[in-house]
């Protein structure tokens, strides 16, 4: 290594994830799929980042890829100046759907990932994350008696309760109908509000990206690359019909379509 | 049944038992028509059974044939969950031991009475050879199926958690595989009590099999023989039965399809 790319690697101050020519290539030789290719980017601490692009462009690779479920074909990710080489409990992936453990309460998969707590500590934490994401009277059922949003929703507490400096959600309301995606997009603003952890959230939905991202990285089609980065500079909470909003959904509409197109 | 509306609660009792009163009553008047001899008539039977449990030999056989299939069934539970969770987290493996089950699973425990013999005597640990065997594939084969069909994404979870393999074993894998596990091991009790009787048949002298052929080979008595056989099927059932509701238990209902 050398000097110039030590200093490089300092992480800068604030800095929490860092992608570098980031490619995943599936399987070998005349059967391989490149599902993305050549990804870069910086998220600062505490970012709420959005990820949409057109379906199969290796949007669910990319964040596997950076959770550490799947190697890199090149490139790195690095978290805190640290580079990822598997899963770990301080970033926390919440899938699209069956992600909860059937044969477990709402209790008892809030507070899986919290063996190694003391008792009382756990019971504090599982409580805590019980309101947080509004299941009270629910502590003792089981997943199967929960709505899809429920389901979804103690998926998420189960990720928060172990405290997570970042969390993954890949397409976490997309199998759920526009009404109760709304509310969920809000009660996951307000906990990203009151808990603030760095949120990297893969999207179909183009409101959702504009009404909770700092930042919308729009993927181009597969191999996924880059194609824009969107800052959403309107400050919260966000008034949905303003000029401005209109004008970011706008663009990103745009940028949708021409990747729809290609 | 087709109709979306379930039968009452009285008709859900009342038909089986006119279905098997009917049954007793043809029983009955075939006896008495055919005058036969040898078969008995459900009131001998009857009296058969009440005979057995007044010398105390009915208690006393059914806790042996338990006995055995609690040893050999428990025995298979203990050696072929552990197996097949392995050997389904580890298809390598799987594939390595597979033809050798294939070709030992189709064979009757029955056809290995001799060889049981010959390892363990005559006595209660043939018998409970017998009953391993039987109840050792069924296990195996559904913990393998149990543990392939874990959905990927709890995998992903519990990896995600920070589990170590061993821990992502106990704590995802298994009771992931569970339903499977108990359907697995419903049919191998099925089988075991199937076995059981056969082999006690032959290999030793106490046992609700060693009644039924006892009673027919000292003095004909085939009263007793027929309660045998219905103390067979009676306690069958209730192993079934027994099983079943575990499988009603909260923390495996969602893995079986007619959940309710
Ligand atoms: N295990 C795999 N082996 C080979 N190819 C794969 C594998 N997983 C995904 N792919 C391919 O990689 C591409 C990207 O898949 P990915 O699931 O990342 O897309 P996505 O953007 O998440 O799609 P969606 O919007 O439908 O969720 C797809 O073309 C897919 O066929
Ligand atoms: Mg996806």
């Amino acid at each position: 290594m050398s000097l110039a790319e030590v200093v490089m690697a300092q992480p800068d101050v604030g800095q929490k994830l860092k992608l570098q020519h980031l490619g995943k290539v599936y399987g070998h030789d005349d059967e391989s799929v490149a599902a993305i290719e050549d990804i870069n980017l910086d998220v600062s601490d505490g970012e709420f980042v959005c990820i949409v692009g057109p379906s199969g462009c290796g949007k669910s690779t990319l964040l596997n890829v950076i959770a550490g479920f799947l190697p890199a074909t090149s490139g790195s990710v690095t978290i805190d100046g640290e580079a990822v080489s598997g899963p770990d409990p301080r970033r926390i992936l919440v899938f699209q759907e069956r992600g909860v453990f059937p044969w477990l309460t709402v209790e008892g998969n809030i507070g899986f990932g919290l063996s190694k707590l003391p008792r009382e500590e756990r019971r504090q934490r599982i409580a805590h994350y019980v309101q947080a994401v509004r299941l009270q009277g629910f502590e003792h059922a089981y997943p199967s008696d929960l709505s899809g949003g429920m389901k979804q929703r103690l998926q998420v507490a189960r990720a928060l309760a172990v405290n997570p400096d970042i969390l993954y959600l890949d397409e976490p309301f997309g199998a759920l109908d526009f009404i109760t995606r709304v509310i969920m997009r809000g009660e996951l603003h307000r906990i990203w509000q009151t808990e603030r952890r760095t949120i990297l959230f893969v999207t179909h939905d183009i409101d959702e990206a504009v009404q909770l991202a700092d930042r919308v990285i729009v993927l181009s089609s597969r191999p996924a690359r880059i194609q824009e980065i969107l800052t959403i500079d309107i400050p919260h909470p966000r008034n949905i019909s303003s000029p401005r909003y209109l004008e970011l959904r706008d663009e990103l509409l745009k940028q949708i379509g021409l990747a729809y197109e290609i | 049944m087709n109709s979306l509306t379930k039968p009452r609660r009285w008709e859900s009792f009342f038909w089986p038992v006119i279905a098997a009163t009917a049954l007793l009553a043809l029983w009955h008047y075939s006896v008495i028509w055919t005058a036969t001899k040898v078969f008995p008539s459900p009131l001998s039977v009857e009296k058969g059974i009440a005979e057995l449990l007044h010398k105390h030999v009915l208690w006393a056989d059914i806790c042996d044939s338990l006995r055995r299939v609690a040893l050999g069934s428990g025995a298979a539970i203990i050696v072929g969950i552990p197996l097949g969770l392995f050997l389904g987290w580890k298809p390598a493996a799987n594939q390595v031991v597979n033809p050798v089950f294939q070709i030992l699973r189709p064979i009757s425990p029955i056809a290995w009475i001799p060889v049981a013999i010959i390892f363990f005597g005559v006595g209660d640990y043939a018998v409970i050879f017998l009953i391993f065997l039987g109840s050792f594939f069924p296990i195996v084969v559904a913990c393998v199926s149990g543990v392939s069909s874990v959905p990927p994404v709890l995998l992903s979870a519990g990896r995600n958690f920070g589990l170590s393999t061993p821990r992502l074993l106990t704590r995802v894998i298994f009771p992931a595989a569970l339903p499977q596990i108990l359907v697995g091991v419903r049919l191998a009790l099925g089988i075991a009590w199937l076995v059981v009787v056969a082999a006690e048949m032959i290999a030793v002298d106490s046992g609700l099999g060693y009644l039924v052929i006892d009673s027919r080979n000292s003095g004909k008595r085939y009263d007793l023989v027929v309660a045998a056989m219905l103390m067979i099927g009676i306690i069958g059932l209730a192993l079934d039965f027994l099983i079943r509701s575990i499988e009603k238990n909260k923390s495996v209902r969602w893995g079986f399809r007619n959940a309710s």
